[in-house]
């Protein structure tokens, strides 16, 4: 049923992209670049998100929440859906589903939103996601009308070079910045109101920094936090926090 | 390792001994000597003795055995939180991290000789003093009231007894009775403190006593999240309260605790509890120990916290006067941990980092309403200046606010696991 469904959505998807791209197009000459191929993403689509989402006219939450008119949406806003904390609370803080923040979603889930539940790997193909999205895009209220700026405009995504990933952060410099972080993250892990931080891999502790840092993350607090930090600073806190005894 | 700490204490017990009285001379380690226990001086010392893991001698002097938060003494005012949550011990502090704590009143600082003198007659010598003793009132700040009348008129401005009184006052007035505040003027302690707390008396007046009135006199033309908490009222206390401000003789304030009445701009209000939240300065032992200027606060150097008046001394919180910081629980918890890293590289071989400030603070204004205001700092030749700031926006969702109270219930117990723990 869920398979019969999907097919009928796909099929409407595929035309209304068709008919997009020429409105798209007509767009690119004011400077915006083409969205992605939307047929290509009908495709990805089947393969990489449609066992868990549904999206379309009649569309219902699974596994996964509903995606249709995910644009311009607040994270965690599906009534009916069992949503994690974690993103429950980055939808109050403000995360809106736009290009660039879905973009980051789908690229990696556990950089935009720690807890999360949507258990999937990622999307590393800067293309393939720009087709998936631009097939999404289909579901959501006349997105030939939306603005250019929000939330059709190309991503300007936080881009974390190899070379800032394979710092190896100093601890003993990340154990005195964490002092500014444990005025109220607990260094026992303990996350009352306020999420835990510690052990978390390194990686996914840098990219979430970064995430703050460019703004793709909502919170006033983190963002204020993660935008006087370099390279340097948040590979240090990520070593520290990664094998902090408490 | 040992060996090298030993190099640095010999010379540096030279140096002291050619600058003044040899006081640390003979001694196996470095000494530090914190006066005052709360979110500047607690910090500080709990973090010099855990960093250096044993090779400093920490000596924390707080005459109170548990010591009350005064943030969240709000709350409880408003029966959000227990007067037990407030208050913490020295206990772990000396358990864990090898803390002298000593529970007496430093009454005296002998900056030449290096040593504070406490009420019970022991001299504790130093080779570094934090101090760090919060606020004192200013005695001409409110006409008619003194710190004798705080029974009368208490301040609840340092929790603990005096929050427990001002408590029972509001919750025992008279039916359709006046609550009045003298609010301060800049600087003090906590700027959305007195208007969190007419949140709160609000918010419990309004339950138990909904004619009762509320009337702040306020020197200031302009207070800290003014628009939020003007805001908040209007949605949950509509007609409760009134503020007079310095266009209205908001300025021109006097009190009579016998009477309970208040003149504002010579027109005399009967009032049924009076809450004096006085002008403020420096905590008295740093006016003692001469390192306060005309301001009545003690001037800071940004980089470090160290007062300008001397090397060897560190001012944190709420008594020094740094620039941009508000004088708040996070701010001095902030500056401790500053002070910490610049000690420790003095009297060790600890790495030196440069300074890192800074500040949130949350305030509740009703039931799950909260909003918040911060900033980051850093430090300039001529002060702390802030860098970027954020404040919470009248419009939020109610899941929000409530999410922003959350936070700082989870921010309480991180910054009192911070400083106790």
């Amino acid at each position: 049923m869920a398979i019969n469904r999907f097919k009928t959505i796909l099929a409407a998807g595929v035309t209304l992209a068709a008919m997009d791209v020429s409105g798209v197009q007509a767009q690119t000459g004011s400077g915006a670049e083409p969205l992605g191929n939307a047929e290509h993403g009908a495709e990805l689509w089947e393969y990489e998100c449609a066992a868990c989402h549904e999206m379309g006219r009649g569309a219902e939450n699974g596994i996964g929440p509903h995606l249709t008119r995910i644009y311009g949406r607040r994270a965690a806003d599906v009534d009916g859906f069992t949503y994690s904390d974690s993103i429950e609370r980055m939808g109050r803080d403000g995360l809106r589903w736009t290009f660039r923040t879905l973009d980051a979603y789908i690229e990696n889930p556990y950089a935009l939103v720690s807890g999360t539940r949507m258990s999937y790997p990622g999307l590393p193909d800067a293309q393939d996601r720009a087709d998936i999205l631009a097939f999404m895009r289909q579901f959501s209220d006349m997105p030939a009308n939306i603005p250019e700026a929000e939330p059709t405009a190309r991503r300007i995504e936080i881009e974390l070079p190899p070379e800032v990933l394979a710092i190896r952060g100093d601890r003993e410099w990340g154990e005195y910045l964490a002092s500014e972080c444990t005025t109220c993250h607990q260094r026992d892990g303990a996350a009352m109101g306020i999420p835990s931080i510690t052990y978390w891999p390194e990686d996914r502790f840098v990219v979430a920094m970064h995430a703050y840092k460019e703004g793709l993350r909502p919170h006033a607090v983190m963002q204020n936090v993660a935008r006087r930090l370099d390279n340097e600073e948040i590979a240090a806190l990520a070593a520290y926090f990664a094998t902090i005894d408490d | 390792m040992e060996f090298k700490r030993r190099t640095v204490l010999g010379s540096m017990a030279a140096g002291a001994a050619i600058l003044s009285a040899p006081a640390v001379l003979g001694q196996t380690r470095p000494r530090v000597v914190v006066i005052g226990g709360g979110s500047g001086g607690a910090t500080a010392a709990r973090y010099i003795a855990r960093d250096s893991q044993g090779a400093i001698d920490v000596t924390l002097v707080e005459p109170s055995r548990v010591y009350y938060t005064c943030y969240f003494s709000n709350l409880y005012l408003g029966g959000f939180w227990e007067l037990d949550d407030m208050g913490h011990s020295y206990g772990t502090l000396a358990a864990r991290h090898g803390i002298n704590v000593v529970h007496d009143w430093a009454v005296g600082v002998d900056r030449d000789a290096q040593t504070v003198t406490l009420a019970g007659g022991d001299t504790l010598p130093y080779d570094r003093l934090v101090i760090s003793p919060g606020i004192d009132f200013r005695e001409d700040s409110v006409p008619g009231w003194s710190v004798a009348a705080q029974n009368r008129m208490p301040h609840a401005y340092k929790a603990g007894s005096q929050s427990e009184l001002l408590k029972a006052q509001v919750e025992n007035m008279r039916e359709g009775g006046t609550y009045c505040m003298v609010a301060p003027p800049n600087p003090y302690r906590c700027p959305p403190g007195p208007y969190e707390r007419i949140s709160m008396v609000a918010h419990v007046l309004s339950q138990r006593n909904p004619t009762a009135k509320i009337l702040i006199v306020d020197p200031k033309e302009n207070f800290s999240k003014q628009g939020l908490f003007e805001d908040g009222w209007a949605r949950h206390y509509p007609g409760m309260i009134e503020r007079v401000g310095p266009d209205f003789g908001g300025d021109i304030v006097s009190v009579d605790p016998e009477a309970m009445t208040v003149s504002i701009d010579g027109v005399v209000e009967d009032v049924d509890v009076c809450n004096v939240i006085p002008g403020q300065k420096a905590g008295r032992i740093a006016e003692l120990a001469g390192i306060t200027d005309d301001s009545g606060w003690a001037p800071a150097v940004p980089a470090n916290m160290k007062s300008r008046m001397d090397d060897n001394v560190y001012i944190l919180g709420d008594a020094s006067a740094q620039g941009d910081m508000p004088k708040s629980g996070f701010s001095a918890n902030s500056q401790a941990k500053v002070a910490a890293n610049s000690i420790r590289h003095e009297l060790t071989d600890a790495r030196l980092f440069p300074a890192r400030y800074a500040n949130t603070c949350w305030s509740l204004i009703g039931t799950d309403d909260g909003v918040k205001v911060g900033a980051s700092y850093e430090a300039t030749d001529e002060k702390i200046a802030s860098v970027e700031g954020f404040i919470s926006q009248v419009g939020e969702d109610a899941e929000l606010r409530q999410q922003t109270y959350e936070e700082s219930i989870g921010w309480y117990n991180g910054i009192v696991a911070d400083m106790f723990t």
